[in-house]
């Protein structure tokens, strides 16, 4: 009561006085920028939170537009991109900011959740943080596959054909489950219809939901470090951490630096090369969509070709959907899985170290490999590292419990 | 606090908020069941029909049902003479756990003999397999007894449709429901009198 009242009769007079009064801007504004301590010690990694800002927001302006000028009927979707991209003033530019931002948003995000990896940030009291992380993680994957159908060219309808399969795999219920998903027998223009309310209206809500509560989460907890050391266990007088700054002005204009840097790349992209050969836009997409020719090779976008390369190891297919279903769930657990009480890499002895190197090499080895044909030496692989994928986990289960480490300083700085 | 708690008043607070949430569960089903097939869907779902006199031997035609491709195919006596010999090979050789009407039996899946009806489309993630008839060597097989090969990820049927061992799909292609109206005219997706 006693701060409320005494930054009341500072802000009591003028037009933010009256404000304040009925709306507390000025505190929030405090808690979340100008009094919000971040740790004085955040390094590259952490340029990828506000990264992921920017592109939602990227995502969410340009969709607009584009839903200006686009419709969801599987008639007319394919030549409406084509018009976006031929007739409509500034449309390719538009479109193409779309697009890259599709794929920029799950740069950003992978190497946002490998910071949380590196520097143990899903561990207490963060699990919340993380929790909110993958749930935002799994609506995007939705969204991106949902938004990558409404081009409505070839690999949209195969690719959609394929997902919406994986529904089958449900044990009893399954066929009825992937009609109930399409809206008819095969993949129409209902499920075109559908699948564009759920990516421009629904799943933008829950995302941007979502990402209000894992920043309130995170504020609530405050951040973590490159050190891995808690910064509220020091304080000076006024209760101030120690090695805490303002997140605003100090991060907000290093955040500012990343953002120039970030769409340097971003635009180039844009500008220069917004297919990347195939791998941000596929050819087999600037075909319309035809029910009776598939595409000799059918693969999804790259952000799901690790998954995609854990489900065609499997020889079975409800196998296959069960295992790669997994591979999302067991990641909701990491911060119960390492039960090590030290968070940063910087502070655990080269198991870890060799490990966690191994397992992200993995995960790209799979991207990489879900995009390929399905040769027999592939296959092979793929089920090797799908194995050392979820041997990671189990082994960091066993290994963390009496894990050796470093000796963690009390501060930041502290050597 | 529990002595200080009005008993009726707590009990009607419970009662009325099970009888919401009883009222909500009704609510959620006119918006999950929008998500089924419309009327109109399921009226362009409909049966078809083809012509199966045109079908030279060893050759395959292609109707589409419910916007999915269905192969005719007229097999020769030689693709047919095959079939007995692969049966260690395939992981359902009797078509036990796959989709098929009852009153298609046996190796040959068909109610013609030589005629195979099949749904095009792979059992494992919906490609459409190709059709290899030849009884040749192939790179994905080098004891090929003709049949089907999906290239999306290699799954491999003989010219019943029943899937090799090896193969990432686990059942054997669809038969999809047909019915003769007369010698040469087929009808698929309806039983006829045959149920």
């Amino acid at each position: 009561m006693g701060k409320i009242a005494s930054s009341s009769s500072k802000n009591a007079a003028g037009f933010m006085g009256w404000l304040n009064a009925r709306l507390p801007v000025t505190q929030f504004y405090k808690d979340h920028l100008s009094e919000y301590y971040a740790p004085k010690n955040f390094n590259f990694w952490y340029f990828f939170g506000s990264l992921a800002l920017l592109v939602l927001v990227n995502q969410i302006l340009t969709g607009i537009w584009l839903t200006m000028h686009y419709k969801p009927d599987a008639n007319q979707a394919f030549g409406m991109v084509e018009y976006i991209m031929r007739d409509v003033p500034w449309g390719w530019l538009i479109r193409y900011l779309h697009t890259t931002g599709a794929s920029a948003f799950f740069i950003v995000i992978y190497f946002h959740m490998f910071r949380g990896l590196l520097y143990g940030s899903y561990k207490k009291p963060r699990e919340l943080v993380w929790i909110f992380g993958m749930i935002i993680y799994l609506a995007l994957m939705a969204e991106a596959f949902m938004g990558y159908v409404l081009p409505w060219g070839n690999m949209s309808y195969w690719g959609a054909k394929v997902i919406t399969q994986l529904f089958g795999a449900v044990p009893g219920i399954g066929d009825s489950l992937v009609e109930w998903v399409r809206g008819d027998y095969v993949i129409s223009d209902a499920t075109l219809n559908r699948f564009f309310a759920l990516h421009v209206v629904a799943l933008p809500l829950a995302i941007v939901a979502l990402v209000v509560l894992h920043i309130a989460a995170l504020h609530t907890v405050g951040s973590n470090n490159p050190e891995g050391v808690d910064i509220k266990k020091h304080k000076d007088e006024e209760g101030k951490p120690l090695d805490g700054i303002p997140f605003h002005p100090y991060y907000t204009v290093k955040d500012i630096f990343g953002v120039g840097v970030f769409l340097l790349v971003f635009l180039f992209i844009v500008f220069v090369k917004p297919d990347m050969g195939g791998l941000f836009l596929e050819h087999d997409n600037f075909v319309p969509a035809n029910p009776a020719v598939t595409p000799a090779h059918i693969k999804p976008v790259w952000y799901f070709t690790p998954f995609y390369a854990m489900l065609r190891a499997v020889p079975d297919m409800q196998m296959g959907a069960l295992i790669m279903l997994l591979a999302i769930v067991v990641l909701f657990f990491l911060p119960w899985l390492d039960r090590s009480p030290v968070k940063s890499i910087r502070y655990r002895r080269w198991p870890y170290k060799v490990m966690l190197s191994l397992f992200a090499v993995s995960f790209v080895v799979l991207g990489w490999l879900g995009m390929q044909g399905a040769t027999e030496l592939f296959k092979l692989m793929a089920q090797v590292l799908t194995a050392f994928y979820f041997f990671y986990f189990i082994w960091l289960f066993f290994y963390s419990r009496n894990e050796k480490y470093h000796k963690v300083p009390e501060r930041i700085g502290d050597h | 606090m529990t002595d200080n708690v009005n008993k009726s008043r707590r009990n009607l607070l419970i009662s009325t908020g099970a009888v919401g949430a009883v009222g909500a569960c009704f609510a959620a089903v006119p918006f999950i069941k929008s998500w089924l097939p419309s009327e109109r869907a399921k009226a362009a779902g409909g049966p078809v029909k083809a012509d199966v006199s045109k079908i030279e031997v060893g050759q395959m035609l292609t109707v589409m049902w419910r916007s999915q491709p269905v192969f005719l195919v007229n097999r020769t006596e030689q693709q047919l003479g095959v079939l007995e010999s692969l049966n260690d090979r395939l992981k359902d050789p009797s078509s036990e756990s796959s989709i098929q009407p009852t009153y298609v039996k046996g190796i040959n899946r068909s109610i013609k003999e030589n005629l195979l009806v099949v749904v095009g489309i792979c059992t494992h993630l919906g490609c459409s397999p190709k059709y290899y008839p030849n009884l040749e060597p192939q790179q994905f097989d080098s004891e090929w007894k003709g049949g089907f090969f999906c290239p999306c990820h290699s799954s491999r049927f003989d010219i019943s449709g029943r899937v090799f061992q090896g193969s990432p799909a686990s059942r054997n292609l669809d038969v999809p429901p047909y019915t003769f109206l007369d010698d040469n005219t087929i009808e698929i997706g309806s039983d006829g009198e045959q149920v």
